[in-house]
């Protein structure tokens, strides 16, 4: 019997020890991105029925979501969901069969943090003006 | 290799009978998501400091009031399919998964009929 050579196949990807690049990153944050929406959609829905229900109970939201820790999820809420949303169109490109060239794939996973990041800073800013 | 033709492959819809819907739909709703969520924050951002008549004069409006509806299920459509896959990925119990997946399905289909519900008291007048 011959000896029983080693697999030398690329074997799949331990998340312990491979090394992290940025495109792996940008696909788990598109993923951890969409379960945090679920929340946030949550209070989205707990804001729409608190409109529909009374004062008092929207002014209870309204000063929950006012509150700093409140605002503080907000702008995480805002991030996530302009992330996804920005990344999402990566993902539409890709759909169609295009935009797999390897160094644009970089260019664009970095586009979308930095777009992101932007847009998301720049609605706040909007925000805030709105408010004042 | 296998010996069937690329008709027989997509006849019968898979194993699962449910072919590449769920792929499809998630795309349709991710597109629709697009403009519906720039209505949303348009929407918000012009009724942040507003008063509770404020917000449901705007949904008085029937163009907000439709806009709003359709934004609540395109995205919660959209973030069930989504929820879905990170289940059946991670979920690896039968009888778990089984609740998980039941547990998605209901808890957004409730979310929904509690928007819509609150769109339209609003926008027929509380």
């Amino acid at each position: 019997m011959a000896e029983l050579k080693k697999a030398e196949r690329p074997l799949s990807p331990h998340l312990q020890i491979y090394r992290p690049m940025l495109t792996m990153m940008m696909s788990i944050f598109h993923r951890a991105t969409g379960v945090a929406l679920y929340a946030g959609v949550v209070l989205m829905v707990w804001w729409l029925t608190a409109a529909a229900t009374s004062d008092e109970y929207f002014n209870i939201v309204q000063g929950v979501f006012g509150h700093w820790f409140g605002r503080l999820v907000l702008f995480g809420f805002t991030w996530a969901l302009v992330h996804h949303a920005v990344g999402g169109l990566r993902h539409l490109l890709w759909d169609t069969g295009r935009g797999f060239d390897l160094p644009l794939v970089e260019v664009m996973a970095k586009a979308t943090v930095g777009l992101s990041v932007v847009i998301t800073i720049l609605l706040w800013v909007i925000g805030y003006g709105v408010m004042s | 290799m296998s010996m069937r033709t690329p008709l027989g492959m997509v006849r019968g819809l898979g194993s699962a009978r449910d072919g590449t819907h769920h792929w499809w739909m998630q795309r349709v709703t991710a597109i629709s998501n697009i403009p519906l969520i720039i209505f949303l924050i348009a929407f918000v951002i012009s009724h942040l400091g507003a008063s509770r008549a404020e917000v449901v004069a705007s949904v008085a409006n029937p163009f907000v009031a439709i806009l709003l509806a359709l934004t609540m299920i395109s995205v919660l459509w959209h973030m069930r399919l989504g929820l879905q896959v990170v289940i059946e990925d991670y979920v690896h119990g039968h009888g778990t998964r089984l609740a998980a997946l039941l547990a998605n399905s209901f808890f957004t289909a409730a979310l929904g009929v509690a928007a819509l519900y609150a769109i339209l008291k609003m926008s027929f007048g509380l």
